[in-house]
């Protein structure tokens, strides 16, 4: 019995084969499975939103300091539903003018855009939907749909804000793109694969205590590419209403919901398994069912990170968001990818290999930092700003 | 299956294709070229190039036809939807494409072709032999590629950079 | 049954890189905006690269050239959409339009 339990997950899916198999052909039993992992995948995003909207506006309300949803439920926790059972009896508004089937296609790309990032996240050993040997790379070409998705939305709703807001959108995601694929490229140097099962089992220290510049550059780039606060101006309420989906109301503006809170979520499992040792934990090997819940821990704790950043954090302007992502991640990923590659080139042991990389991230660090506050000294100082008011 | 798949993928790469250059607006045009280039890596994915299946859709969705989008949208003002799609030669082009698709057609299938039905390489053999090509008998095309690439991007830089009067 | 069971012949693939190539020559000769142009050529390329690739597959199995001329050709064809879309767009800025006839000051 223990022995069933300490693998439980993947003894669960041998127990559920075999019974299909007493009553179907081979053929139809995998079909079957297929099918269930394909369900479960693509159920995520509608579960990270139920989970994740209350998470969100409970911790928000702390940090604001208010108490968050309290009606619905204990503690408001079926505030989510309430708000889903109200987005479904909402009337369905296509816009005078609207490109129709691109309007209604576009909510329908986003969600499955979101829904297929988890076809390659491993919950734990073995538990992955499939283990494609270029896993991570699928990861952001994934993300490309998102993109043609949102244009889509832009373009058809025939709205100057959504269109504005499309437009911001290109440029982020183009620009930010850039630095996530550096940083996601070292971490195949290290791991010696792109699959993202392989990562994690490379990952003998989280890859995030050898590179602090990769992860701070995913992470940042990360929930730019989500486009959550400070990098949410692509639905910037006070300047272009809410951006690319203004136009939407009833069930489409619930997938374009559900596409955020699915890619979060999505975000902060990559960032997990790329950086922070996936499902490896104290005792991970031995007893393997422990492995999802350390996965679901460090992700949530990656959500609360995204969530605490929104909370505190002003919105950034457009130049100033596109230069930070220009002028200060690609070079701090790039000189991280090329100390990197020289460090796994020399023969010492791993351990001096490790030390290295982390004495070059935090020299890239510093630098980076240094010159970040030199430039908003002189930016300061050019706009007569006192400096002790304007931390950037 | 094979066949199968390949015709309903080669299908619909096809007539999204002939959607691409027909269709009035440009706009669904390029939407039609991201359909077109789905189609393609799929049939990439057909012949186990997976590698070059998922470079497909980061550069060429992600990428290109994200800029030809930015292209259109900044270029709208001037875009009369009731305009002409195509120039005066377009009979005359069309007779030429199909005839030259007719002869193309015509060598392909009278060659003798003499294919081996090797096993592909593992996918994962097969990213770790195309890495080491590049940077091997390929090195000098490789470094090549990335000059013409820092130069195509500074030269896009300053033409259609905004200039200041 | 035989449309599940046999591979497919390489004379398809090859085909469909005709078809593929001849639409986007027809779109890249026919079409009057600038964009439609570069589309077409776009779709040439790709017809290309699925030329090279099927090839790999067939005939060249155990070297990767096929694969790093595919590579090459995108890697062409990205810097060849991002200066052909600058130029487009600088001239729409310098001239107002997009119309490849409209864009004549070279005829002598």
């Amino acid at each position: 019995m223990f022995d069933y339990i300490r693998n439980f997950f993947v003894n669960l899916g041998t127990s559920w084969t075999n019974w299909l198999n007493s009553f179907l052909p081979e053929p139809a039993v995998t079909v079957v499975n297929f099918l269930v992992i394909g369900i479960i995948l693509v159920m995520m995003p509608v579960i990270a939103t139920l989970t994740l909207t209350w998470m969100e506006r409970k911790v928000i309300g702390r940090i604001q300091n208010r108490i968050g949803p309290n009606r619905v439920g204990p503690w408001g926790i079926f505030q989510a539903i309430a708000d889903a059972v109200k987005m479904l009896v909402k009337e369905d508004i296509v816009p005078d003018g609207a490109d129709r089937p691109v309007f209604n296609l576009a909510p329908i790309l986003i969600a499955a855009g979101a829904a297929l990032l988890w076809a390659v996240i491993p919950f734990g050993r073995g538990m992955v939907g499939a283990d494609l040997n270029i896993g991570v790379i699928y990861l952001v070409a994934v993300g490309s749909i998102t993109t043609v998705a949102v244009i889509m939305a832009g373009w058809a709703s025939n709205n100057k804000f959504a269109l504005i807001g499309a437009f911001r959108v290109v440029a982020q995601l183009l620009s930010y793109e850039v630095p996530m694929i550096l940083s996601i490229a070292a971490v195949a140097l290290i791991a010696g694969t792109m699959s993202t099962m392989g990562v994690v089992e490379a990952q003998q220290v989280p890859f995030a205590l050898l590179m602090p510049v990769a992860f701070i550059a995913y992470f940042v780039a990360g929930s730019a590419e989500v486009g959550r606060a400070p990098f949410d101006l692509l639905e910037a309420d006070s300047e272009i209403v809410a951006g690319y989906f203004v136009e939407y109301s009833g069930l489409k503006f619930g997938w374009f919901y559900i596409a955020e809170y699915g890619n979060l979520f999505a975000i902060s499992a990559i960032a997990t398994t790329l950086f922070l040792g996936g499902w490896r934990g104290p005792f991970s090997h031995e007893v393997p069912a422990l492995g999802p819940l350390y996965f679901i821990i460090k992700t949530i704790l990656v959500v609360f990170l995204l969530m605490w950043i929104r909370g505190t954090w002003p919105r950034f302007r457009i130049d100033q968001m596109l230069g930070f992502a220009w002028k200060v991640l690609v070079p701090a990923t790039l000189a991280n990818l090329l100390w990197v590659a020289v460090i796994l080139k020399l023969p010492v042991p791993q351990l001096v290999q490790w030390v290295l990389m982390l004495g070059g991230n935090l020299l890239i660090i510093f630098i980076a930092a240094t010159m970040l506050g030199r430039a908003a000294k002189r930016y300061a100082e050019a706009h007569n700003l006192n400096p002790a008011s304007s931390a950037v | 299956m094979q066949q199968l798949m390949f015709i309903v993928i080669s299908a619909v790469t096809l007539i999204s294709a002939a959607l691409v250059v027909t269709t009035r607006s440009l706009f669904r045009s390029a939407l039609w070229l991201i359909l077109t280039f789905f189609g393609i890596a799929g049939l990439f994915i057909l012949l186990h190039a997976e590698f070059l299946a998922i470079a497909q859709i980061l550069i060429y969705v992600g990428a290109i036809s994200t800029l030809i989008i930015f292209a259109i949208m900044l270029s709208r003002g001037v875009m009369d939807p009731n305009a002409r799609r195509f120039n005066d030669q377009w009979g005359l082009v069309a007779g030429f494409a199909a005839v030259f698709f007719v002869l193309l057609t015509a060598i392909m299938t009278r060659v003798p072709w003499q294919t081996t039905m090797a096993p592909a390489p593992m996918a994962a053999e097969a990213i770790q032999l195309l890495g080491r090509e590049l940077v091997t008998p390929y090195a000098i095309p490789f470094e090549v590629a990335s000059v013409l690439l820092v130069v195509a991007m500074i030269g896009a830089i300053i033409v259609a950079r905004e200039r200041e009067s | 049954m035989s449309l599940f069971t046999n591979p497919v012949p390489l004379t398809w693939f090859l085909i469909v890189s005709a078809a593929l190539f001849c639409i986007g020559a027809f779109g890249a000769l026919a079409r009057r905006n600038a964009v439609g142009v570069l589309m077409g050529v776009e779709l040439m390329l790709n017809a290309v690269n699925i030329n090279l690739i099927a090839f790999w597959r067939y005939v060249g199995v155990a070297q990767m050239t096929g694969q790093v001329f595919a590579i090459f050709v995108i890697t062409v064809a990205a810097a060849e959409a991002a200066v052909g879309l600058a130029l487009i767009i600088s001239i729409y800025r310098q001239r107002n339009t997009v119309i490849v006839e409209e864009i004549d000051t070279m005829k002598g």
